[in-house]
């Protein structure tokens, strides 16, 4: 049961993560993303990881997203009705290079890796639970955790001073 | 699980579904009503006693209407929107406590749909789709309008889930539990969460309008400056369906803040009731199951007062200015709420220090 599920989902994450690629309409691009996150998501549940399912979904599905077609659909508005993205060939070219150098060096890294397998008797099912990421995160993890949160601080404060008017200019 | 268990489970979720379509129905009913009432109106009065027929009426005209796309529309996507708003509109219920535990034939059965222990962050990831409906509804009918009342959606609900999650973190740090079935649990008697949170409540009571896109905060569909906004050239059913997917949102908001903030199914001198009802009855089982209906209607009279309290808001308060709009969110609200957290945080370490 649980076996087929992940192969259903496997698929599904691994066609709309295509159709991302594939689709000529940047807002249906954005909207497989969407549906990609969600599989994801499944994923994560399969895993027992519901926190981090529910945190994928709220914070990617929910928030970035919603951002990523907000631009989109502002960018889109000029031109509406064709909108087919133009390629030159040279980009064309520069594209496959660069992404089939990310797969070689994907193919050599997995090449040697072991994977790692779980021992039923000693796997606590318990792990992906929000009562013990939390634990993880504010004992073993305290450092990178705050480091991350200043991480994010920093970058807030970055896009409030780039997107602050500057004195003199003219309300909207 | 057992398949009689599946079979209870099957049959509350129907049960649950089908009350969540009828009281987003008869909201809009009640709606024309109270709207009459406050500007001194008759309100709907011609289909059936008392207009009670109206809902009915009104979706016979919507599905008897010509089903219009327009030309340049996205076809597919504008299809879809709607489609979307309704399915998120109904999720959300599924994790909500109705009810505490009814036994029947010695089974506990419990008056929730599933019980997930991240049920908040699942009510708060499925409220945060919300916005796609209309986001996608108004991009796909290709009209500047629409679009610009879909873009409003969208930034008005991220701003809004900001200053909601924050408010609920406070209540979150009390009972220590993300369960919806735990909080509820907590709150048992009369000792409901609005008498330690009064100002998250407030935050949350004004996100929650902001999220359900109601007056004052519905600027996505204010028709005096957008033409009607996201649905503009929306007609049907599929417009029936984004009016319809906005009650059920109000209802879910409502259910929503009864559970966290009014103590859901709880209500004063429910143990004594039960104690009372032990000795009066001699049976543990009809005591528990007549307090738990007991509850159940109590929870539904919390979140008809809060259905009431929405209409009663929108027709009673003008709309908001957009920057104003964009200033309460992150400028009053999003602080308050860090310095309810803050207040909360110390009143709990302050509470450990002196008992």
């Amino acid at each position: 049961m649980t076996e087929s599920l992940f192969y259903f989902l496997a698929s599904l994450t691994l066609l709309c993560a295509l159709m991302v690629v594939l689709s000529k309409n940047p807002v249906h691009s954005v909207l497989f993303l969407i549906i990609t996150f969600f599989t994801i998501s499944g994923h994560y549940v399969l895993l027992n990881a519901q926190f981090l399912a529910a945190v994928n979904i709220i914070v990617y599905a929910g928030a970035i997203m919603v951002l990523f077609l907000f631009v989109i659909m502002f960018l889109n508005m000029s031109k509406a009705g064709d909108s087919k993205i133009k390629t030159s060939t040279i980009s064309k070219f520069a594209g496959a290079i660069a992404g089939g150098l990310l797969f070689i060096v994907l193919i050599s890294a997995l090449k040697d890796a072991s994977v790692v397998g779980y021992t039923p008797e000693t796997y606590n099912s318990q792990v992906g639970m929000v009562e013990s990421l939390g634990y993880v995160l504010f004992t073993d993890y305290l450092l990178p955790f705050e480091l991350a949160s200043v991480l994010f601080l920093v970058a807030m404060v970055g896009a409030v001073m780039l997107g602050k008017k500057e004195e003199g200019e003219s309300h909207f | 699980m057992e398949s009689v268990d599946l079979l209870y489970k099957a049959i509350y979720i129907l049960v649950i579904f089908g009350i969540t379509l009828l009281i987003a129905t008869y909201s809009t009913y009640f709606e024309r009503k109270i709207a009459a009432f406050i500007q001194d109106r008759v309100g709907p009065n011609r289909a059936g006693p008392a207009g009670l027929l109206q809902p009915l009426a009104d979706a016979g005209k919507l599905f008897f209407k010509e089903d219009f796309i327009p030309a340049r529309a996205n076809k597919a996507l504008f299809i879809l929107g709607p489609g979307i708003a309704m399915l998120v509109a109904t999720m959300s219920s599924a994790v909500i406590p109705y009810g505490d535990m009814l036994l029947v034939d010695g089974r506990e059965i419990y008056l929730q749909a599933i019980e997930v222990n991240i049920g908040v962050l699942y009510i708060f990831g499925v409220v945060s789709l919300g916005v796609y409906g209309l986001m996608i509804g108004g991009w796909a009918s290709n009209n500047k309008f629409s679009l610009l009342g879909a873009i409003r959606a969208a930034s008005q609900n991220i701003s809004y889930e900001i200053a909601m999650g924050l408010s609920l973190i406070a209540v979150l740090m009390m009972t220590g539990s993300l369960s919806l079935r735990e909080i509820a649990a907590q709150q048992a008697g009369f000792n409901w969460n609005i008498w330690y949170q009064p100002l998250g409540f407030l935050i949350f009571l004004v996100c929650a309008f902001a999220e359900t896109n109601r007056t004052p905060f519905d600027l996505p569909e204010s028709e005096a400056e957008l033409i009607g906004g996201y649905h503009t050239e929306y007609g049907s059913m599929k417009l029936g369906m984004y009016l319809f997917a906005e009650y059920i949102n109000i209802f879910v908001a409502s259910s929503v803040m009864a559970t966290l903030y009014f103590g859901a199914y709880n209500f004063p001198f429910m143990f004594e009731l039960e104690a009372w009802l032990v000795d009066a009855t001699d049976s543990v089982v009809t005591a528990n199951n007549i307090v738990t209906l007991l509850g159940v209607g109590f929870m539904f009279v919390k979140i008809f007062l809060f259905i009431f309290f929405f209409m009663w808001v929108r027709w009673t308060l003008p709309r908001f200015r957009y920057d104003q709009l964009m200033k309460l969110g992150w400028k009053i609200l999003i602080p308050l709420a860090i310095l309810n957290i803050l207040l909360t945080g110390g009143g709990i370490l302050l509470k450990d220090y002196l008992f």
